[in-house]
């Protein structure tokens, strides 16, 4: 099941870049996707970490929510960086993952790092070192509304 | 102007100044750490708003298609790097600044 | 003209990273500056599409981005392990 979502997933891929109808090209890629898919099974590849489409559903709740988050600490790093007086407080701040599993976590370092204002130093099994540009930054990422999201984001396939 | 060729000139315009914002960081801060946090402005609003202004004036077609493509790319690709930056500068022993006041160059 | 103040902006945004690059001081704000430089490049690409009227612009684009990171990877690799071809060193407790 996963192998047949795959080579789909490839295959639109493949249209979605060429942009032509032609039936030779149309073949070519259903050709390419259905040999990729079979590589990558020899190549055990084709599990739910190469192939994550058991989180569709609940990326679709996350991904707005992460996309506020983004514009909002955006919108705050550049104030700081236009502020004359440079108003930083770089603080690092060691957080624990709620996570069970390495895509949990993977997804919640990720988050992490993609909001401005704060990166994943060292992302450990059982704790992330996490630089921050302002104290406030890492205090609202210890309070933990992230890593509950991510967890839950984990949770519910 | 359309009414979405508006639209699209303010998310270029706007996707261009906190281009500029994240680049004036990257040369204002003061060390290694903070300069990584400018740099994400860059990717993450700069790139979005730029992407979504040329989203709007292509409308509903196959470029649209190939900048959703470019936009997750950044997306998922941009948290990587940024990430093993950091690592490796923590490993290679580079000190963030603890408390960075105005001037001061990373020891 | 839409897209002269974006293509403006993003071309003072490519001359300041590039100062970034030059100052330094360590090989990681470099590196940083590069990849910068790199997603500004892709975003410049993709305008020039629209500039050009010339659809090929976003795949290079696409390309431009692939190399970024595996570029950004390798100079880190590379300073971190002083070989490509050797494996990478994998941190106690970390899962593969």
């Amino acid at each position: 099941m996963r192998k047949v979502s795959a080579a789909i997933s490839l295959f639109v891929f493949w249209v979605l870049l060429s942009g032509h109808f032609t039936p030779f090209l149309l073949t070519a890629g259903a050709v390419s996707a259905f040999a990729v898919v079979v590589f990558a099974r020899r190549l055990e590849l084709v599990d739910p970490e190469g192939h994550p489409v058991d989180f569709s559903g609940s990326a679709l709740r996350y991904w707005p929510w992460l996309g506020v988050e983004i514009v909002k600490s955006a919108w705050d790093v550049s104030r700081l960086i236009v502020d004359p007086k440079l108003p930083i407080s770089p603080t690092l701040v060691r957080v624990k993952p709620t996570q069970v599993s390495a895509v949990g976590r993977v997804v919640y370092a990720n988050s992490i790092t993609l909001t401005p204002g704060t990166v994943t130093v060292v992302a450990g099994r059982e704790e992330f070192l996490v630089h921050a540009i302002t104290r406030a930054g890492a205090e609202s990422l210890a309070a933990g509304d992230m890593d509950r999201r991510v967890t839950r984001f984990e949770g519910t396939r | 102007m359309t009414l979405a060729g508006i639209l699209a000139f303010g998310l270029l315009s706007l996707g261009g100044v906190f281009c500029v914002i994240g680049a004036v960081g990257l040369l204002r801060m003061p060390d290694f750490y903070t300069r990584m946090h400018a740099a994400s402005v860059i990717e993450t609003l700069g790139a979005g708003l730029v992407i979504a202004g040329l989203i709007v004036q292509a409308g509903f077609t196959l470029a649209s298609a190939k900048l959703v493509i470019l936009a997750l790319l950044i997306f998922f690709a941009s948290p990587t790097a940024t990430h093993a930056l950091a690592k490796v500068a923590h490993e290679s022993g580079v000190e963030p600044v603890a408390r960075a006041r105005e001037g001061e160059e990373a020891p | 003209m839409i897209y002269a103040p974006a293509i403006v902006a993003l071309v003072v945004t490519l001359a300041l990273a590039m100062a970034r690059a030059f100052l330094g001081p360590t090989l990681f704000d470099r590196a940083l500056a590069a990849n910068a430089i790199g997603t500004v490049a892709m975003l410049l690409l993709a305008v020039l599409e629209f500039l050009t009227g010339r659809p090929e612009y976003t795949d290079l684009a696409l390309v431009y981005g692939l190399l970024n990171i595996v570029g950004t990877i390798a100079v880190l690799k590379f300073f971190r392990v002083g070989d490509l071809g050797q494996e990478g060193t994998v941190e106690e407790g970390e899962s593969r």
